[in-house]
């Protein structure tokens, strides 16, 4: 048997998702007995059938997988509840396995998953998917690049009409329909105490639950960047959020302010210390890369 | 002095993986440690703080990089990305030597994250020496192949799973990472003599070794890093040293993860043996 043939076979009958009780299924890949299907592989011992000994492959298969990305969705999993968070998980995984060397990637296309299939957030859709969305910005600001952050001598004889100003890789922009960073921070905080003392869990499920239950639909603009390493969320305001997604776009600075202000009801006379003040935090932050001619200096 | 043309960091003496509960405790209090491992996909990485934790590690301690993913032994061409990748962190740890495991993970670019045995067959070694002579050509640094632990064998083998491990790093000409902690948990699934595997292995390539604990299940034994070294995985260590000579030891302990003081005592036992050992001694 080519090699080829046999790790299809194998990786067909480990990647198949386990019963209800996290055992391996009876069913093979394709129909059939899965006894026959790992007798037809696996040499048994006096101890362990060859059915038994692919089982050990197929629970830590889906245990790993399974834990990975519970470890990078708990805001999604307290919104769905941990039965439902697994069964979309495993749905998930079945349909889009990991096509990364990295586990860190394996949560890469779960929000246009969901979108397609709606029915694992039915209810909760657009929280869901809010929760979604900053948990994978979460995870791409921890390790995306930083480039060296622009300096204010590097604005030298710059003119705002052609300037175009990038935003560090790893910053993530957010627009958002719940206030979704609060509710991640409350979970996160249970997760770390359940972690410390597990005595006081069940009162932490059910306070997630109510936090849960208790979050009101509100627009929120929000930036996942990190300071010194550790991530952080910063909520903005909308125009904030339309000149820093214009500037990412490439627009120049002039097009992106014209931009931002479109529908803004900013009157004229506070803009401009607005913006003042806007381009001071950003660049204390460290949030813009030097332009590409100066760091290629 | 080199043991052999394997192993020619015999300076390396006792080190242990990195791991991040351990981060704080070696920036801090900087203790002496010979090397650590890393885990080489947890760096390959665009930016952020694993990367800041590394490049002061690097400053201070030798850093020898062990790969999960490579998977030597799948049927499909190497990952040109996790190449690429690799590529960038060897140029950054400057790793004398990478090690990575003889089995395979992936399939049809589909990933287990799992270390899956191999079929010991000719054709499977042939394959999986081919790749790791890209991967040597590539990555331009010796490559070290790490025996694995299993719980399941296959119908079509052609040899032992020592003659394969042979066959393979004779055909890619390669060093060997001896995990016998990983002897010793497939001899116990497998019911061979862990000691017959110790003695098999070219002791002129062996470039370091792993020791670990595991724990045990009715059935079967399981290889879970979350223990101290057992007694007969000493003994297959001892054994090892004896025919290998002097070589860099790390012990593995990735689950329910104590201090580091206690992982350090733990992989300073090692020296019991090493301590007696003279270089290059090929039994």
């Amino acid at each position: 048997m080519k090699l080829l043939t046999l790790q299809r076979a194998v990786a067909r009958a480990v990647m198949q998702p386990l019963t209800l009780s996290e055992r391996m299924q009876r069913t093979a890949p394709g129909g059939g007995r899965m006894s026959a299907y790992a007798a037809r592989y696996i040499r048994p011992n006096d101890r362990l059938t060859s059915f038994e000994r692919l089982e050990i492959y197929n629970r830590q298969y889906w245990f790993r997988v399974l834990g990975s990305m519970a470890e990078d969705f708990p805001g999604l999993r307290a919104i769905l509840g941990q039965p439902r968070f697994e069964d979309m998980c495993r749905a998930y995984l079945a349909e889009c396995p990991s096509r990364s060397f990295t586990l860190r990637n394996l949560g890469a296309r779960i929000e246009t998953w969901l979108r397609r299939n709606p029915k694992w957030i039915r209810g909760q859709q657009t929280l869901a998917l809010d929760m979604v969305r900053l948990e994978w910005a979460d995870i791409e600001a921890f390790d995306g690049e930083a480039e060296p952050a622009l300096q204010l001598k590097d604005l030298n004889g710059s003119s705002a009409a052609t300037l175009r100003l990038r935003v560090q890789p790893y910053v993530q922009l957010l627009e958002l329909h719940y206030p979704v960073d609060d509710l991640a921070l409350k979970v996160r905080e249970d997760d770390d105490a359940d972690f410390a003392s597990n005595t006081l869990t069940e009162n932490r499920k059910s306070a997630k639950i109510q936090a849960v239950a208790a979050l009101e639909p509100r627009q929120i603009f929000l930036v996942v960047h990190r300071i010194d390493f550790h991530v952080y969320f910063r909520r903005i305001e909308y125009e904030e959020y339309a000149l820093l997604s214009a500037l990412r776009s490439g627009k120049t600075i002039e097009s992106a302010i014209e931009l931002a202000f479109q529908s803004s009801s900013m009157s004229e006379f506070d803009r401009g210390g607005y913006l003042r003040n806007c381009f001071q935090t950003w660049a204390t932050l460290g949030w813009f890369c030097r332009p590409e001619e100066i760091h290629a200096r | 002095m080199a043991a052999n043309r394997f192993n020619a960091f015999t300076d390396y003496g006792i080190g242990i993986g990195l791991r991040a509960p351990h981060y704080r405790h070696i920036l801090s209090r900087k203790p002496v440690v010979d090397w650590f491992e890393i885990i080489s996909e947890n760096f390959m990485i665009d930016g952020g703080r694993p990367l800041h934790i590394l490049d002061q590690i690097l400053g201070q301690y030798k850093v020898v990089q062990h790969g999960v993913s490579m998977y030597f032994g799948s049927a499909e061409k190497p990952d040109r990305e996790h190449l690429r990748r690799l590529k960038e962190l060897v140029k950054r740890t400057k790793t004398p030597w990478l090690s990575d495991h003889l089995c395979w993970g992936s399939v049809d670019g589909r990933y287990t994250h799992d270390l899956l045995p191999m079929p010991y067959t000719f054709e499977a070694a042939r394959l999986t020496a081919q790749k790791v002579r890209e991967v040597r050509d590539f990555l331009e640094i010796p490559i070290a192949v790490e025996n694995v632990s299993s719980y399941a064998e296959f119908h079509v083998s052609e040899m032992t799973e020592w003659e394969f491990l042979n066959e393979v790093v004779e055909q890619a000409d390669c060093g060997i990472l001896l995990d016998v902690n990983n002897i010793y948990v497939s001899s116990q699934n497998h019911d061979f003599d862990p000691l017959t595997y110790v003695n098999s292995v070219p002791a002129e390539r062996v470039a370091q070794i792993h020791i670990a604990g595991h724990s045990k299940f009715e059935k079967y034994i399981l290889d879970t890093h979350d223990h101290p070294v057992l007694d007969p995985v000493w003994k297959l260590y001892e054994r090892a040293i004896q025919r290998a000579g002097h070589t860099a030891t790390l012990l593995e302990w990735d689950d329910s993860i104590p201090s580091f003081q206690e992982v350090h005592r733990e992989a300073l036992k090692a020296n019991r043996f090493l301590a007696d050992t003279t270089l290059a001694v090929a039994v």
